[in-house]
């Protein structure tokens, strides 16, 4: 962003009064284009709407659920309607904010930016898919939702790798399954990958949907024809997410139909105490139960 | 234009009414034929449900041809109830939900408070509009950025969707925008001279002001004027006749 800041004179930085010791120094670099707006998402959504109605290109930043729920109406409305160049920066997407309660649990963005005429939604994994869908954001002009979340430690980048909106990355091959995964929980579905491979003996092919919308519909289509089933992974309410979305593609495609296992959160509040990984695993998205049940839909 | 399209909202157009003919003849800075001019002033019709008085002052002041209002809330026709931004030059913001206009101006005052600091930018908002709670986020915002080139009216007929302001909320919008810190003026809103003078000294005041407009809703038709009924009055055959005929 620093970069990007300084290369490009129009971008306003608005803030929900987030970011203690991580955006100082873009505090301190740009004083006159970094505003903490306060406690305000409302306000600050309108804010954003007017500088962008006024020449600039505007990025909003606080923790996702905070920034996509309480001025939901102000992205429709102000953001979206207009078509204008703000980008929704949500930080802590999914039981990133784990022990801090269902208020920071942030599990219906994704279906809610969806669902808006004009916006682009991006989720990204690993840090590569951070930069890069950052890039591609800040090139765009069109509203858009950056989901972050926690990068899981690997780095699953391949050196033919292009980073576009609108496109996802095989980050496993696999004859047998397809895996479309989205978000930070990449690193499980490589790991659901592994435990089939070790049970069954199937191919799994993984592949990174760092895009939401606008949707790799080529690729999940053109995988989708060689596998005996497909299956996606979100850390993300069931309704309205990558897998709503697959659904809806899959079923509307001339496919023949294929066994298909969405694997997200249940449609339920999960109010347990834990870290991300205890909370995924309460609301079943251990690679271990995912595993079990994709290969439970093969009949093996 | 509510004769023709059988449509409602007619008490809360025709009470700021004059209040947009001051400012679309006599206050903004504006040219009908460079609607896009990055050196204008801005007007943010926040209380959306007034389009139609928004459509008849810029046609009138040139923006579009008198004819397209005959396109008001009819099948195929150009105008919503609410404005559009993208249907017609001059419409600056679409709006309709209550309680967005003010955010949206001071983004803009940010900007122009920088590059063009003589420009200023209106938001005409209703009074019962003020019950939304982003009103004083952005209240509060502007104050504290000092944004002098922000002038809010409110357009103060007494009545929200369904009742009176004063029943719904008894706090009194001058000692709140006071406390805020801004600038209070208080105005008849169906008098153009003394409008213009309020709107003038408005422009020059070193904090951000508001101006509160006394109105009448539904003014100028009688049998509606000061109801709750005006906001949902549809006109009929007789009352458009009459008003054809002054």
């Amino acid at each position: 962003m620093q970069i990007e800041m300084e290369n490009n004179k129009d971008i306003v930085f608005l803030t929900g009064d987030l970011g203690f010791n991580a955006l100082e120094p873009l505090h301190q670099s740009f004083p006159d284009r970094f505003i903490n707006v306060g406690i305000a998402e409302a306000n600050m959504i309108g804010i954003a709407a007017g500088l962008a109605l006024t020449g600039k290109k505007v990025i909003v930043y606080s923790i996702a659920s905070f920034l996509t729920m309480r001025p939901y109406e102000q992205i429709r409305n102000d953001i979206c309607y207009h078509n204008l160049d703000v980008k929704i920066v949500g930080t802590g997407g999914g039981f990133n904010y784990s022990t801090h309660g269902i208020t920071h649990h942030t599990i219906e963005d994704v279906a809610i930016m969806n669902v808006l005429p004009n916006m682009q939604v991006l989720c990204p994994t690993y840090s590569w898919e951070a930069r890069e869908a950052t890039k591609s954001m800040m090139k765009s002009k069109k509203p858009t939702y950056l989901r972050l979340g926690k990068s899981p430690k690997t780095n699953f980048f391949k050196p033919d790798f292009k980073f576009k909106i609108g496109r996802g990355f095989v980050i496993r091959e696999g004859k047998d399954i397809l895996l479309l995964v989205t978000g930070n929980i990449l690193d499980c579905g490589m790991e659901i990958a592994e435990i089939i491979k070790n049970k069954t003996g199937l191919e799994m092919s993984v592949i990174s949907m760092p895009s939401v919308k606008p949707l790799d519909k080529k690729l999940i289509l053109e995988t989708s024809k060689k596998v005996k089933l497909v299956a996606t992974l979100e850390e993300h309410s069931l309704h309205g997410g990558l897998g709503s979305e697959v659904a809806m593609l899959l079923s509307q495609s001339h496919l023949p139909k294929l066994p298909f296992i969405p694997s997200a959160l249940p449609d339920v509040f999960i109010k347990d105490v834990g870290s991300r990984d205890f909370l995924l695993n309460k609301a079943g998205l251990s690679p271990k139960k995912v595993a079990k049940n994709i290969i439970k839909k093969l009949g093996r | 234009m509510s004769y023709w399209s059988k449509t409602a909202e007619t008490g809360s157009a025709l009470c700021i009414s004059d209040i947009l003919a001051v400012l679309y003849f006599k206050i903004l800075h504006i040219n009908p034929k460079k609607p896009d001019d990055f050196d204008r002033d801005r007007f943010l019709l926040s209380k959306g449900h007034g389009a139609s008085a928004l459509y008849a002052a810029l046609a009138e002041r040139g923006f579009f041809s008198v004819d397209k209002l005959k396109k008001y809330r009819v099948n195929g026709g150009i105008f919503h109830g609410h404005p559009s931004k993208e249907v017609a030059p001059g419409i600056e913001i679409s709006s309709g939900s209550l309680g967005h206009g003010l955010s949206i101006g001071a983004g803009m005052a940010l900007v122009l408070k920088k590059s063009l600091p003589k420009r200023k930018v209106f938001v005409l908002m209703g009074d019962g509009e003020c019950n939304e709670g982003s009103v004083w986020e952005a209240t509060m915002f502007i104050a504290s950025h000092k944004l002098n080139n922000v002038i809010a009216i409110i357009d103060d007929n007494g009545f929200q969707g369904f009742g009176k302001t004063s029943d719904v909320h008894t706090m009194d919008l001058a000692t709140k925008f006071k406390a805020f810190g801004w600038q209070i003026f208080h105005v008849d809103g169906h008098n153009p001279v003394q409008l213009e003078k309020i709107l003038n000294k408005a422009k020059t005041s070193s904090r951000p002001c508001v101006v509160i407009a006394k109105t009448i809703t539904g003014k100028s038709i009688p049998n509606i004027e000061n109801t709750l009924h005006a906001h949902y009055y549809i006109v009929d055959e007789k009352t458009h006749k009459n008003h054809h005929e002054k």
